[in-house]
C-alpha cells in the first residue's frame, strides 16, 4: 500500500457535485501529474461535509486546511502553493460567520463543526465511500464481527434497547422495541428494510450518509438481520439520488466480494444479503406501509395498521424497517456500548440528531448535534445566525409534517418530546429558519401545497381535506378570506389529524395548526384587515406614493406595465389602486424611496 | 373457537378471535356506518367513515379492518367520532357530483344513505371539483368519474377477477380510478363482467342503458319483437320491486313482458337444454375421438373474452357451442321465422340477461349465422326492472303466466345454468344417461354446487371415470387453468362462469348494498331459489325436453349435425390485450 | 469473510493509508518546503522520509511540509515533533541522514544530536 504525505479530500456529495467538484478532481489530477506529485499526494473523493452551500469543498490533510467554493481554476494555485510549497492558500479558506475576522481556519477550528458531535456523519467527508477498505480501516464491520461471534440475537436486541436509540425517520419510536417485536414475530422468513426514501423538502441527511458512508448502513442492516432472524434486506432508495444509488451499489458489491454480505458471514453460518429498490419519487413512500407496498411492486399507498410490519410486512412476512440515520448509529453503539450512546442527549432522547439547516441562515447545510442542544445554539453558533442581521421569527422542524418553533422557544433543548409538546415534531430533521420577512400564513400555505401535491389519494381526509384547507389558505393569502375561514381551517385540521389513514395525512395539518397557535394575529390581519404584516402576500400589499418624497420624475409611470400611475411632471404622482396589479416595479425603480409598500 | 372479550360502548361482547371491531359492534347491537368496505373483497379502511375510538391508540381507527383483542375498549359514538365521520362525509360529498335526482342509483345509493343517516344538510367545505368526461364507449359498461368517491371497491373486485384493468391513477386530489393511459374501458382487456357495477356504492359505474332501443322497437309496427329471459333473471328481478332476495318471479316476469308489448315471450332455458345436447355430444365426441380435452364450457361471454385475451392457448379447449342466448337468437331468426313465415329482417330479438358481457357478446360479428345478428338488444335484469316501473306495472301483484310455446319449454336442468356448477350438473345428468343408458341414482350433484371457488367431481359412467371441475369468477378460473397448464390437474370437463356465484350474481343483476351483503350472500340465496325452481320442474334432464326433441326431428336432425354447426356453434380468436 | 482476523488484516493494512485523516496526534515530521528549501534540496529529503517510514512499517507518523522555517542558509530543514517532547530541528539535511533520524529519533526517541541546529547549525 502506497504511503502519501498528503491527502486531498474532495467532496463528491450531491451538493458539491452540482457545484463542480468533478472538474476540481480532474484538474487536481492534471496538476499533480504536472508537478510529479501523484505519488506523494492522494486524492480522495468523499461524501458530504455538510456545508453544501459553499461547495465544492476541499480539505487537505494533515493540516486539515478547509477550502470552500473551490473552482477548477483555483486548483493550480492550491497545488503549486500548498501542496508543493506548503503555503496554505488563504483566500480560499472557509470564512467563518461566527468569528468576525473570517480568518484562516483549519477544519477543527471552524465554528460550524466545533459545536457539532458527529456520530452518524463521522465518516462523511473522511473516507472514500467507494472503498470498503477505508471503511474497514475506520473500524468498519467490526461491530458486525463482534455481534456474530460474541453475542446472541437477544443480546443484540437488549443492547439496542439499553442504548435508548429512537427512530430517526420521524416519529421517534424506540428502535430496540421495534427490533424486539420483529425478533419475537413468528416466521421462518423475515426481512430487514432500510427507508432511504428521504422526501421532506430540504432534508438530505440520509442522502449524505448513503453517499459518504454507505457501508455503515449495510453493516447495521446485517446486524439487524442477525438480531431478528432475517437473511434478506431491502434498501428502498429514491431514484432521484443517483450518487447514493451508485455508491450503495458499489458498496453492496464490495461487501459481497469480501464476504461481508452473502452466505456464512465470518464463518458463523449467518447469511444475509441486500438488494436495492428504487422509488419513483412519491413522498408517501417514506411511510412504512406504503414503502413496503412499493417494494412489492405495487402502487405506493399506506394501509391501516395493525397488522404492524413487525408481524406482517414485506410480502406479508415479519419485517423490520429503520431509516438510514438510525442505522448509521448502530455500529457505533455496538462498538462503544449502549452506555456510551445513552450518555449523549437528553433523558428520553439519546444520541445525536442530524439537522438540515435551511432558510434564512448563514450556514446552510448539515449539522449533527447532541440531542438537547437548543435552537439558539443551532441557529446562532452553528448556523452563523441570520443574514443581514434580521430578527429570528420562527423555525420549522419536521418539514411538511412538522410545525414551527417561535422565538419564545429558542432556548428550549431540542428533542423528540419537547418538539411534540410545542406542536411540532422532529421529523427527519429539516430545520428551516424564518425571519421577520416571512409571512407565516404563506409558510403554512407553502407546506400544505406540498402535502396536497403528495397525498396518495387513498383516504378522503387527506385527499379532499387538505385540498380544502389549501383552498381556504389560498383565499386568505389572496385577500379573499372571510368570517368562518379560520374556524373551518381548525375543524378540518383537527379532523384530518384524527382520521387520516396514515402518518402523513395525520400530520399534514401541523404547519397550519402550529402557525395558528403562535401567529394567530397574522391570520387575523390577513382575514379581517386584509393586510400581510410581513409584506409577502402580493394581493394584500398596497403601493402608495409618499407625496413629500415624490419629485414627479415620471419614471414609475413610465415603468408601470398597466398604466396605473399618473400625475403631472414635477408634481407628486398617484397610483390608481383599482388598476394596480402589485407587481412592485415602481417600488424597485423609484430613486427617491417615494413608494411605500404596505 | 378461541374468543376474546371486547367492550363496545359499555357492552361486553365475546367474539371469535380475528374478528374486526365492526363485527364485534354488530354483535353488541351497533351498526357502524361503512362505505368502502365490501366484505371479502375490499377491506382496506380507506374511506374513514367507520372510525371509532380504541382506548390506548392515538388517532381514530377504521373499525372495518381493526382486529379486536382481549380487553379492548371501543367507543363508537363519541363527539370526536361523530365529528370525524361527518367531516369526512362532507368532504366526500364536496367532491361528488350530487345530481341525485337524475342518477341511476337514486334511492339505491350507499352515499345517499349515509348523508341521510348523518343529517347532512349543508356542506361546510365546498371547493373545487375536477370535471371528467364520461366514458361510454363500451357496449357494456359506462364509467362516470364525476360520481366516483374512490372507495376502490371496483378496483378490488376487478383485481380479484384476475382482470385488473382499472386502478388509481395520479395521486392526491387528482386521483382517478380508470384504465391505464387514460384509455376507455372499451380499449383495455375488460371482460365486461360488470362486477364493478355491483361493487360500486354510488353511480360511478353503470351498465350501458339500452332501454330506449327496446321501447323504440316495441313502438315499431313493422317489427315482430320477441324476448327471451335467462335462467338467473327469474330469481332476482323481484328485488327491483322490493321483494325479498331469492323470490322466484318466473310467471310474473312472463306476464310483465307480455304487458310491455313483446309479441312473443320465450325462454333462454329452452336453448340451455339445447346447449346440453350440443355440448354433451361434443364432450363425448372428444373423449371418444381423442379430441382436445378438457372441454371447457362456453356459456359465459365474460369468460370467453377472458380466455381470448389471457389464455389463448386454451381456445381449442372451449366448446364451440354458442351461448344459450345466441343459440336461441339464431333459431329465432331461422327455425322460428321459417316456421311462422316471418321476414327475418323484421324479427327483433331482445334478451333479458343477468349479465353486462352479453351486450358485448351480442355485438360479435361472428354471431350472426343467418346474416342478421342473432340477438338485437340485450337488457340487464336492472333495465327490465326500469321498463316495468316506467310502464307502471304493479309487478308483485301480476298474475303468473307461462312462456310462449315451442321455444319456451324447458327442464330443471336448464334453470340451474343460473348458478355456478349448474351447467356441469345439467350436462352430467344427460351425458350419464347417454353413456350408461340409465339415469344417475341422484341427479342432484351436490359436489358441484355451492360457492367454493373451485369445485371438483368424479363421476363413474360405465368404464369411464369423468373428472370434472367448476370455477366461478375468472380469478378462480385463472388459478384452475394454471394447474391444468402445469399438468398438476387433469380433467375431462370444466365449467367456467366469469362471475363469482355464476349468473345469479352476474353484473346485470339487482345491486345488493354492501351492508346487506354482510348478512345475506346473494350467491347462496338466489342459487337456492334456482335449485327450488329445478326441483319443481316435472322434467329435470335436458334430453327429455319435448320441444328440443321436436327441433332435432323437424330441423336440426341430430346434435352436432351440419345444420346445428351452422346455427349453434362458433369459433374464437386470440385477442390482443392492449 | 471467513474470520475476524481477516477483517483485522484489511483494517491494519488500510490504516496506514488513512492515518493522516485519523490520528492527528502522533509524531510529525515537518519539512521546510518553501522556495529556499526546495532550492536547497528539500524534496529528496522529504521523499527519503516517506520511503524510510514505509520500509520500517512505522505507524502514527505524519510527514508533512511547511513554508519557510526562517533560517534559509541552513536549508533543507526538518522539524520532528514527538508527543510530549520538545521539537527537534535538523538542518542541512540530505537524504542519507534520514535513515539514522528515523531509527534513532522516531523509533527510539533519541534525537540525532549531531544533525541538529544546535550542533550543525553553528
Amino acid at each position: 500500500m502506497e504511503l502519501y504525505r498528503s491527502h486531498v479530500l474532495v467532496c463528491e456529495g450531491t451538493g458539491c457535485h452540482c457545484s463542480g467538484s468533478a472538474d476540481v478532481i480532474q484538474k487536481l489530477k492534471e496538476e499533480l501529474e504536472k508537478h510529479q506529485l501523484e505519488n506523494e499526494i492522494k486524492i480522495v473523493s468523499t461524501g458530504c461535509f455538510g456545508l453544501c452551500e459553499i461547495g465544492p469543498i476541499v480539505i487537505v490533510y494533515p493540516e486539515g486546511a478547509f477550502y470552500s467554493g473551490v473552482k477548477s481554476d483555483d486548483v493550480p494555485e492550491i497545488v503549486s502553493e500548498h501542496l508543493l510549497k506548503g503555503r496554505i492558500v488563504k483566500r480560499l479558506l472557509y470564512h467563518d460567520h461566527v468569528t468576525e475576522a473570517g480568518i484562516a481556519k483549519s477544519l477543527d477550528e471552524v465554528e460550524f463543526y466545533k459545536k457539532q458531535m458527529r456520530v452518524t456523519l463521522r465518516n462523511c467527508g473522511v473516507i472514500n465511500p467507494e472503498k470498503i477498505e477505508e471503511y474497514i480501516a475506520f473500524d468498519g464491520y467490526r461491530a458486525l464481527g463482534k455481534v456474530l461471534t460474541e453475542m446472541t440475537p437477544v443480546e443484540v436486541v437488549e443492547i439496542m434497547k439499553a442504548s435508548g436509540l429512537r427512530g430517526r425517520g420521524g416519529a421517534g419510536f424506540p428502535t430496540g422495541r421495534k427490533w424486539e417485536f420483529a425478533h419475537n414475530a413468528p416466521g421462518d422468513k423475515k426481512y430487514v428494510c432500510c427507508n432511504a426514501d428521504e422526501g421532506d423538502p430540504g432534508a438530505f441527511m440520509d442522502r449524505s450518509i448513503l453517499e459518504g458512508d454507505p457501508h455503515s448502513v449495510l453493516e447495521a442492516m446485517a446486524i439487524a438481520g442477525y438480531a431478528i432472524g432475517a437473511d434478506q434486506g431491502y434498501i428502498y432508495v429514491r431514484a432521484e439520488y443517483p450518487i447514493a444509488v451508485k455508491r450503495l451499489t458499489i458498496a453492496v458489491a464490495q461487501a459481497r466480494n469480501l464476504g461481508l454480505l452473502g452466505k456464512n458471514i465470518f464463518s458463523t453460518g449467518f447469511n444475509f444479503d441486500i438488494e436495492l429498490r428504487l422509488g419513483a419519487g412519491a413522498f408517501v413512500c417514506g411511510e412504512e406501509t406504503a414503502l413496503m407496498s412499493s417494494i412489492e411492486g405495487s402502487r405506493g399507498e399506506p394501509r391501516p395498521r395493525p397488522p404492524f410490519p413487525a408481524l406482517k410486512g414485506v410480502f406479508g412476512k415479519p419485517t423490520l424497517l429503520n431509516n438510514v440515520e438510525t442505522y448509521a448509529n448502530i455500529p457505533q453503539i455496538i462498538l462503544k456500548g449502549p452506555e456510551w450512546f445513552a450518555s449523549i442527549g437528553t433523558e428520553k432522547s439519546k444520541g445525536t440528531k442530524v439537522f438540515a439547516l435551511g432558510g434564512k441562515i448563514n450556514n446552510t447545510g448539515l449539522v449533527e448535534i447532541a440531542m438537547g442542544t437548543t435552537l439558539r445554539e443551532i441557529v446562532y453558533d452553528i448556523g452563523g445566525g441570520i443574514p443581514g442581521g434580521k430578527k429570528f421569527k420562527a423555525a420549522q422542524t419536521g418539514g411538511p409534517s412538522g410545525g414551527c418553533i417561535s422565538a419564545e422557544n429558542l432556548d428550549m433543548p431540542i428533542d423528540y418530546d419537547s418538539l411534540t409538546e410545542i406542536g411540532s415534531m422532529m421529523g427527519s430533521g429539516g430545520l428551516i429558519v424564518m425571519d421577520e420577512d416571512n409571512c407565516m400564513v404563506d409558510i403554512a400555505r407553502f407546506f400544505l401545497e406540498f402535502t396536497v401535491d403528495e397525498s396518495c389519494g387513498k383516504c378522503p381526509p387527506c385527499r379532499i381535506g387538505t385540498k380544502r384547507m389549501l383552498e381556504i389558505l389560498e383565499r386568505i393569502t389572496q385577500g379573499k378570506g372571510k368570517e368562518g375561514d379560520l374556524e373551518n381551517l381548525e375543524t378540518l385540521a383537527k379532523n384530518i389529524k384524527a382520521s387520516a389513514l396514515c402518518g402523513l395525512g395525520q400530520t399534514a395539518p401541523n404547519p397550519v395548526l402550529s402557525t395558528l397557535r403562535y401567529f394567530r394575529d397574522e391570520y387575523n390581519a390577513h382575514v379581517y384587515d386584509k393586510k400581510c404584516p410581513a409584506g409577502v402576500c402580493h394581493a394584500l400589499l398596497q403601493y402608495t406614493i409618499v407625496k413629500d418624497l415624490c419629485t414627479g420624475c415620471t419614471l414609475c409611470a413610465r415603468e408601470c406595465p398597466v398604466g396605473a400611475i399618473s400625475g403631472e411632471r414635477k408634481q407628486p404622482f398617484t397610483i390608481d389602486q383599482d388598476k394596480c396589479i402589485k407587481c412592485g416595479v415602481c417600488f424597485e425603480k423609484c430613486r427617491f424611496n417615494a413608494i411605500e409598500k404596505k | 373457537m378461541e374468543t376474546v372479550k371486547v367492550m363496545v360502548d359499555g357492552v361486553q361482547v365475546e367474539v371469535p378471535k380475528g374478528s374486526t371491531i365492526l363485527d364485534a359492534a354488530k354483535i353488541a347491537g351497533i351498526d357502524i356506518p361503512t362505505l368502502c368496505f365490501l366484505k371479502g373483497i375490499n377491506e382496506i379502511g380507506a374511506c374513514r367513515i367507520c372510525l371509532v375510538e380504541v382506548e390506548g391508540t392515538r388517532a381514530l381507527q377504521a373499525s372495518c379492518v381493526y382486529p379486536v383483542s382481549d380487553g379492548m375498549v371501543v367507543r363508537t359514538n363519541t363527539p370526536a367520532v361523530r365529528e370525524a365521520r361527518r367531516v369526512n362525509l362532507e368532504l366526500i360529498l364536496s367532491n361528488h357530483d350530487r345530481k341525485c335526482l337524475t342518477c341511476v342509483r337514486n334511492q339505491n345509493c350507499e352515499l345517499q344513505d349515509l348523508a341521510e343517516r348523518f343529517h347532512v344538510k349543508d356542506i361546510r367545505f365546498e371547493g373545487e371539483s375536477i370535471h371528467y368526461p364520461v366514458d361510454d364507449l363500451s357496449p357494456s359498461i359506462v364509467r362516470d368519474a364525476n360520481k366516483c368517491i374512490l372507495c376502490r371497491r371496483c378496483v378490488a373486485v376487478c383485481a380479484s377477477q384476475g382482470v385488473g384493468v382499472i386502478g388509481p391513477v395520479d395521486r392526491g386530489f387528482r386521483t382517478i380510478i380508470e384504465p391505464i393511459f387514460n384509455r376507455s374501458i372499451n380499449n383495455v382487456p375488460c371482460i365486461n363482467c360488470g362486477q364493478c357495477i355491483l361493487a360500486c356504492p354510488v353511480g360511478a359505474i353503470r351498465e350501458k342503458d339500452d332501454v330506449e332501443k327496446v321501447w323504440t322497437a316495441l313502438q315499431d309496427p313493422n317489427l315482430h319483437v320477441v324476448v327471451q329471459t335467462a335462467p338467473a333473471v327469474r330469481v332476482a328481478l323481484g328485488e327491483e320491486f322490493g321483494m325479498e332476495m331469492g323470490t322466484r318471479v318466473t310467471g310474473k316476469m312472463a306476464a310483465a313482458l307480455r304487458r310491455l308489448g313483446f309479441d312473443k315471450v320465450f325462454d333462454t332455458n329452452f336453448s340451455a337444454d339445447l346447449t346440453i345436447m350440443e355440448e354433451g355430444t361434443e364432450l363425448l365426441g372428444r373423449i371418444k375421438n381423442g379430441g382436445k380435452l378438457p372441454l371447457i364450457t362456453s356459456c359465459s361471454p365474460g369468460w370467453i373474452k377472458f380466455c381470448e385475451q389471457f389464455y389463448p392457448d386454451f381456445l381449442d379447449n372451449i366448446s364451440t357451442c354458442k351461448s344459450p342466448q345466441q343459440m336461441l337468437g339464431a333459431l329465432l331468426k331461422s327455425y322460428y321465422v321459417e316456421k311462422n313465415g316471418l321476414d327475418p329482417a323484421k324479427v327483433f330479438v331482445v334478451s333479458v340477461m343477468p349479465c353486462t358481457a352479453k351486450k358485448f357478446e351480442a355485438q360479435r360479428p361472428e354471431l350472426s349465422s343467418t346474416g342478421y345478428p342473432d340477438v338485437d338488444v340485450v337488457l340487464t335484469t336492472r333495465e327490465l326492472g326500469r321498463m316495468i316501473k316506467e310502464a307502471g306495472l304493479d309487478f308483485p301483484n301480476l298474475p303468473d303466466e307461462e312462456f310462449d310455446p315451442t321455444l319456451g319449454e324447458s327442464t330443471g336442468a336448464a334453470v340451474i345454468f343460473g348458478a355456478t356448477g349448474g351447467v356441469m350438473e345439467a350436462a352430467l345428468r344427460t351425458v350419464a344417461e347417454i353413456v350408461t343408458g340409465k339415469p344417475l341414482d341422484d341427479i342432484e350433484i351436490k359436489a358441484v354446487r355451492g360457492i367454493e371457488g373451485v369445485k371438483e367431481a368424479e363421476i363413474q359412467l360405465g368404464d369411464l371415470l369423468v373428472r370434472a371441475a367448476v370455477a366461478h369468477g375468472t380469478g378462480n378460473a385463472k388459478a384452475l387453468l394454471e394447474k391444468v397448464k402445469s399438468g398438476e390437474k387433469e380433467y375431462h370437463f370444466i365449467e367456467v362462469m366469469a362471475c363469482p356465484g355464476g349468473c345469479v350474481t352476474g353484473g346485470g343483476q339487482p345491486i345488493v348494498k354492501a351492508k346487506k351483503r354482510m348478512d345475506r350472500d346473494p350467491r347462496e340465496v338466489r342459487a337456492a331459489a334456482i335449485y327450488d325452481e329445478d326441483r319443481d320442474k316435472p322434467l329435470r334432464k335436458s334430453h327429455e325436453n319435448p320441444e328440443v326433441k321436436k327441433l332435432y326431428e323437424e330441423y336440426l336432425q341430430e346434435p352436432n349435425s351440419h345444420k346445428a354447426h351452422e346455427l349453434l356453434h362458433t369459433h374464437y380468436v386470440a385477442r390482443q390485450k392492449y | 469473510m471467513k474470520s475476524l482476523q481477516e477483517l483485522e488484516e484489511i483494517r491494519n493494512k488500510t490504516r496506514e493509508s488513512v492515518y493522516l485523516r485519523k490520528d492527528r496526534a502522533g509524531i510529525r515530521v515537518v519539512v521546510g518546503m518553501a522556495t529556499c528549501g526546495i532550492a536547497a534540496g528539500a524534496r529528496p529529503v522529504l521523499l527519503a522520509f516517506l520511503e524510510e517510514i514505509k520500509k520500517r512499517n512505522i505507524k502514527n507518523v505524519t510527514v508533512t511540509q511547511t513554508g519557510c522555517i526562517g533560517v534559509c542558509r541552513l536549508e533543507p530543514m526538518v522539524e520532528v515533533y514527538l508527543p510530549n517532547q520538545e521539537k527537534v530541528t535538523y538542518v542541512n539535511m540530505t537524504p542519507d541522514k534520514v535513515s539514522k533520524i528515523v531509527s534513532d529519533h522516531i523509533v527510539n526517541g533519541q534525537p540525532v544530536m549531531k544533525y541538529t541546529i544546535g550542533v550543525d547549525g553553528r
